[in-house]
């Protein structure tokens, strides 16, 4: 049986404690590591693009040589998409500092907008059966329904392989989103569309995409899949 | 966290004097020992409890069983008087006056130098009476000693996950009792000397929780209280969850009232662990677990609202499917939650899932099959949703000042 005197043994408490701390740090650490892990594959997947993206415009830039019959979507970075779906999974709890992750989303809206600007050239040239939907959300206070905006054009982005989405926010400080913004003449009613051309402002659903794109609804009836789906992100 | 760790610590230190007796033992002495079972609507419990202590291995002529019938009105006396004209046992009848009120009588029929307590829904192991004597014998300064608490014949669902639970407390209460800081002595049978009565007076009412209330008054009189880890009381749990809400309620609420009756003791260096670690560790536990809940509840809310808005863009049917399809085939760090607090969360599981087994270990009953491994994930996830909603009703009784029935 075990005798062990009641007075306060201050050694074994301090120790006791250490210990507790240094799970905590451990905690920490982890945590650290396992969010640098996404922040570098984060990193990786924009380093893709930017390549996908070069590799593109070189193509693009021989156009004049190249039959359209070699030009299919494929010119178009599907990376984007991942980029995206990650963004939204990580953006609370991506390594680094905000700042960072900042600088990702914000090198996010412009490999974006150089992939738009990129895929009009190639639809101009070869008529891609590609409608690009771009569209700009704000801050869940100041719009509730992007949520729900988000998932309906994450659904449409699942489901059929012609719809590429562009999501920019509407806050963003990079000025080549702010020049998009005037160019489109969006106005601050969020969430806002741009359909051909076209601004449409307020929640758009399912059933209203589809007046607005025929194509882009009967891609989804025809593809009704179980493909797994990538995310449109939305600010917090 | 930090009590987790100080137990592992004690336990570290002490693995190797932990004893674990299989064999009948006897002692050089056999002093005088008086049972008190105070009863009052036990008459499904209470003929086994009698059998088991009549079956303890103590000579009968040292062990008395006074049997006190609290004002029942089932069959619980009837059944008691079975046991009227068997050597050493007294049946009692008195009005209804509560459990500390029947003990005390109990107490106050015997003269034999030490004293026992035991619910009438209890059932001792036929060697824990004499397991538990031996800790008066080695240890002089011992004024108690409790034993540790195993789930009965688990039945239902609640009550095989309570027999997790209680391994769990096996080891919690052995470790405190190592270092002088159990804050109960509980009603499953716990030997105290008489002189404990004699110095700090008999059970009180205490919020129902006579059985804490009267290790409180013996910590702050420094008392010792030891914990026999070899000393087996099976005991009944409560079948359903309502059941165990209740109970759990009733305790959860006699530790707040009972610390707060004793504040003035709290932090106080010369009362050693009881009061440095014990009654804080308990206090921090009652407060931390409401806020683990809002952080639980929180992600599930924001999961199910996330889900409800799928569901009203595109439907049920989709909304399933992309919840359930693998999101990819290949290891992917997104996959990995990143903030701290899951870290933290799972450091924290793995010490009591070890401590767990530990106390697992401990439980080396023969005659009893243990659980299996698999039950402590669903033991795990009920706990930890239903533990916080005991705690925050008894906290806000604690507010409201309103007081919690026994059953």
């Amino acid at each position: 049986m075990i005798d062990n005197d009641v007075r306060v043994d201050w050694k074994k408490y301090l120790l006791v404690f250490f210990i507790t701390l240094s799970l905590f740090l451990t905690a920490t650490v982890l945590s650290n590591s396992v969010g640098r892990k996404k922040f570098s594959e984060l990193e990786q997947i924009q380093n893709e693009i930017a390549l996908n993206i070069l590799a593109s415009e070189t193509q693009f830039s021989l156009l004049e040589e190249t039959r359209c019959e070699d030009v299919t979507n494929s010119i178009l970075s599907d990376e984007l998409n991942v980029l995206a779906g990650k963004l939204e999974e990580g953006s609370a709890s991506i390594g680094g500092t905000n700042a960072d992750t900042e600088y990702i989303r914000n090198y996010y809206f412009l490999l974006e907008i150089k992939d738009y600007l990129l895929m009009q050239k190639a639809q101009e040239r070869c008529k891609l059966d590609v409608t690009p939907i771009v569209y700009f959300y704000g801050k869940s206070d100041e719009c509730p329904d992007c949520e729900k905006q988000s998932i309906a054009l994450t659904e449409i982005r699942s489901r059929g392989e012609n719809a590429r989405v562009y999501s920019f926010d509407y806050d963003s400080n990079i000025s080549a989103v702010k020049t998009f913004i005037a160019i489109n003449k969006v106005p601050r009613t969020l969430p806002a569309l741009v359909i051909n051309g076209k601004v449409y402002t307020g929640y758009q659903s399912l059933e209203d995409l589809e007046k607005i794109a025929p194509q882009l609804i009967k891609e989804v009836v025809e593809e009704k899949t179980t493909k797994t789906i990538k995310t449109v992100p939305v600010k917090k | 966290m930090y009590a987790q760790v100080f137990f592992f610590m004690t336990f570290l230190e002490n693995r190797k004097q932990l004893k674990y007796r299989k064999k009948p033992i006897t002692l050089e002495h056999y002093p005088r020992v008086a049972i008190v079972v105070p009863c009052w609507n036990e008459e499904k419990t209470v003929g086994r409890t009698v059998e088991s202590l009549l079956a303890l291995n103590y000579p009968k002529d040292k062990l008395e069983i006074i049997l006190i019938d609290d004002g029942s009105t089932d069959n619980t006396l009837a059944v008691m008087k079975t046991f009227e004209g068997v050597q050493g046992i007294k049946v009692i009848h008195k009005e209804n006056g509560g459990k500390h009120t029947a003990t005390n009588m109990g107490i106050a029929m015997t003269d034999t130098p030490y004293i026992g307590c035991l619910d009438a829904d209890s059932f001792v192991h036929p060697e824990a009476l004499t397991r538990m004597m031996t800790y008066f014998d080695a240890h002089p300064d011992t004024m108690a000693v409790s034993p540790s608490i195993i789930i009965s014949d688990p039945k239902t669902f609640m009550q095989k996950l309570q027999k997790i639970e209680y391994d769990w407390a096996i080891f919690n209460k052995k470790m405190l009792g190592i270092v002088g800081g159990i804050h109960v002595t509980p009603g499953p049978l716990s030997i105290y000397k008489r002189e404990v009565f004699e110095q700090v007076g008999p059970f009180r009412k205490a919020h129902n929780t006579e059985d804490m209330e009267i290790a409180f008054r013996m910590q702050v009189n420094k008392l010792r209280i030891r914990q026999c880890n070899d000393a087996y009381v099976y005991t009944v749990g409560p079948r359903n969850i309502t059941a165990l809400f209740k109970q759990r309620l009733r305790w959860i609420f006699g530790f707040i009232q009972n610390t707060i009756d004793y504040r003035k003791f709290l932090f106080k260096p010369k009362l050693g662990v009881f009061s440095l670690f014990t009654v804080p560790m308990g206090v921090i536990s009652i407060v931390a677990a409401p806020l683990l809940l809002y952080l639980v509840l929180a992600k599930a809310t924001s999961f199910v609202l996330v889900k409800v808005a799928q569901a009203s863009v595109i439907g049920l049917s989709s909304t399933t499917a992309a919840t359930f399809t693998p999101a990819r085939g290949s290891f992917d760090w997104f996959d990995i939650p990143s903030t701290p607090y899951t870290y933290v969360v799972a450091i924290l599981y793995i010490l009591v899932v070890t401590s767990i087994f530990i106390g697992r270990s401990m439980e080396k009953d023969d005659d009893k099959i243990s659980w299996p491994i698999y039950r402590i994930v669903p033991f795990l996830l009920v706990y930890s949703f239903i533990a916080p909603f005991w705690i925050i009703k008894a906290m806000w009784r604690s507010i409201i000042r309103r007081q919690v029935s026994w059953r």
